[in-house]
């Protein structure tokens, strides 16, 4: 069985700022990391593979600049992943259709039996990406997976509802699969596989296809206070003073 | 005209489609024509019953033995017919899981675009500002559609619209959509949805509850929370994170895919105040962060921002109750 894992380099959260175009964050001492959710799906695909014990195949799957991609395809490589396709993309896409249709062009001579990636990225958070590709390769898809059973020509999948609820449902194969964070125990790896991912096969991929779009981002800011907020700082003295008495003074809680 | 989608919630219309219908009427009066709105599927009848009560131009049902239970490529192969159909302006949904699950297909089968997790537009003249957030709610960003854009599907998050604000009336016609579907158009088959065991821990109907964030890094913290929550007297809630790295039991989980709650006072230790989170809590009738960015977006909704070291004031304040 061919799995593929798609996953994306995306800044640390903290300390981010705005750039001078608004249409972006300053990216010029940003930290790239593997998005959280991806480090779950790809878990999820060695764990399908090693139930399997055949010869199927984990490749890693990555579109961005070529820098960052490099360094989270090391990573993919060697928490187990076999092999790794890097689509080297500078263009920032904040159409989620127009990436999803790059994506799908450039893998579907693959002909991969399950795509697995995390439900969202933790930058755009579009959650679109994984259902997309499904739809272009004319896959079934399924989103927000907390449990998944690998079965001959099917797969089943646990999938999250909304307040507590759970479902499992079965869908044939081929199948793409969004994948919720917390459903297994993404490993840690070793100094000796970081070197082996050193050996693994990388293709490199170059987007040739013009990006054609149908929305974008048109300018970032930073969410105003919906609230009248009081700001309690100060050494922790002051601040726990503070809030004890707004425990029992202001708001009667506590006697 | 405008397409509003309603999703089944256990027989009821869930409560984001009732802000989808606000949102529709606004966008109908904005463009100046028609508001419709779609009940798909499982339980289309008695959506149409409730769906009775509000005003709009027509009442569409479709139904379809092979979506008498929902699946994705079920609903969308059904919805992108319809609007292959009926080309509204907009498709308008609450930004549910199933949205989120199905949605997707209909923008390829459609070629139009999905502009979902919507927190707010804006109509600028001929322009029309969407926005959302963006870098885990650091940020929010605009979204604009290409010009040339004649049909798209929108979801909004909660709270975007009002369910208070929903017209009252009467649907002026009920239409039956004649869907045709075959077998091969399904794909997925699902069983009954759920509820994973329910335990001893009562978060609804606590009135003080202090949650845990990312913040708190580790399981050896939890015994300095527990401290605090037991001299405080309140209920200990968690994040997701906290949840998933197995530092505390999904019981005790706030948000979207955990409880909701509106205690009296709401306190976030470490939190950041993503929108997952935020939906499940800011009912509350006040609401604390202790945080060490004062950027963090819980600050956003706070009535009480603390800027610190969770690791340095909740001990002291445990020591400080203790002793008096
Ligand atoms: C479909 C879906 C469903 C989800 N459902 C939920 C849900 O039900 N509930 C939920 O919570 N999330 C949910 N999430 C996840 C959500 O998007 C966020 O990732 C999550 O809420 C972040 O958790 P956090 O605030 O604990 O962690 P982070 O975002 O990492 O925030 C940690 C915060 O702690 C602060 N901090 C760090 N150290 C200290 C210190 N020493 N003292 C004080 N402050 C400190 C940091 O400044 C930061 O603000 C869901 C996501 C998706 C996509």
């Amino acid at each position: 069985m061919k799995i593929a894992v798609l996953t994306k380099a995306i800044p640390k959260v903290k300390s981010l700022k705005i750039d001078s175009s608004e249409t972006w964050i300053d990216d010029s001492d940003v930290q790239y990391v593997m998005n959280e959710h991806d480090t779950y799906a790809l878990e999820e695909a060695i764990l399908t593979k090693e139930k399997l014990n055949n010869n199927s195949e984990v490749i890693a799957i990555t579109m961005g600049p070529r820098n960052r991609s490099n360094q989270i395809m090391q990573e993919a490589l060697a928490k187990g992943a076999d092999s790794g396709i890097i689509i080297e993309n500078d263009n920032k896409i904040t159409d989620p259709l127009a990436f999803a249709k790059i994506f799908a062009e450039q893998i579907k001579d693959q002909k991969f039996d399950l795509i697995m990636c995390g439900l969202a990225s933790y930058d755009l958070g579009s959650g679109q990406t994984s259902v997309l590709i499904g739809e272009l390769l004319g896959m079934t898809t399924a989103t927000f997976a907390i449990g998944t059973e690998i079965g001959e020509n099917y797969i089943k999948v646990k999938k999250e509802l909304e307040s507590g609820y759970s479902q499992w449902i079965k869908m044939s194969l081929p199948a793409s699969i969004s994948i919720q964070s917390g459903l297994n125990n993404p490993r840690y790896t070793s100094i000796k596989n970081v070197m082996n991912a050193k050996n693994k096969k990388v293709i490199i991929k170059k987007v040739e296809q013009e990006v054609v779009t149908m929305q974008g981002f048109t300018k970032f800011f930073v969410p105003q206070n919906e609230k009248q907020t009081e700001f309690i700082e100060g050494n922790v003295d002051v601040i726990s003073d503070k809030i004890i008495s707004i425990f029992k003074e202001d708001l009667k809680l506590i006697k | 005209m405008i397409l509003v989608v309603l999703e089944n919630q256990r027989g009821k219309i869930h409560s984001f489609s009732k802000e989808a219908i606000t949102a529709g009427q606004k966008f109908a009066k904005q463009f100046n024509t028609t508001l419709n709105i779609l009940c798909l599927g499982e339980n289309a009848d008695s959506l149409k019953e409730e769906a009775s009560a509000f005003s709009c131009d027509s009442i569409i049902i479709a139904k379809h033995n092979l979506i008498d239970t929902y699946t994705s490529d079920g609903f969308a192969k059904s919805l992108s017919d319809i609007i292959f159909d009926k080309k509204p302006k907009f498709t308008i949904m609450g930004h549910t899981y199933m949205a989120r699950d199905f949605l997707p297909r209909v923008s390829v089968k459609q070629d139009i675009p999905f502009i979902g997790d919507l927190t707010s537009v804006d109509f600028k003249g001929e322009k029309i500002i969407f926005s959302k957030q963006v870098f885990n709610a650091k940020f929010l960003t605009n979204i604009e559609m290409d010009s040339s854009v004649e049909s798209a599907i929108l979801s909004f998050q909660s709270a975007a619209f009002s369910s208070g604000n929903i017209e009252i009336g009467s649907p002026k016609e009920i239409e039956i959509f004649d869907l045709v579907l075959k077998d091969s158009d399904v794909r997925i088959t699902s069983e009954e949805a759920f509820k994973e065991t329910s335990s001893d821990v009562d978060l609804s109907s606590a009135n003080f509850i202090v949650t845990v964030g990312r913040g708190i890094e580790n399981e050896e913290n939890i015994p300095m929370m527990e401290r605090f929550v037991n001299t405080v007297g309140a209920e200990l809630g968690s994040s997701r994170p906290v949840v998933d790295m197995g530092i505390l039991p999904k019981s005790r989980l706030v948000g979207s895919s955990g409880h909701t709650v509106s205690p009296d006072l709401y306190l976030a230790v470490g939190l950041s105040g993503a929108i997952q989170h935020v939906v499940a809590m800011k009912g509350s009738k006040k609401i604390m962060g202790i945080n060490t960015d004062r950027d963090a977006p819980i600050f956003e909704i706070a009535d009480y921002a603390v800027i610190g070291d969770l690791f340095e004031i909740i001990p002291e304040i445990t020591k400080k109750m203790s002793n008096s």
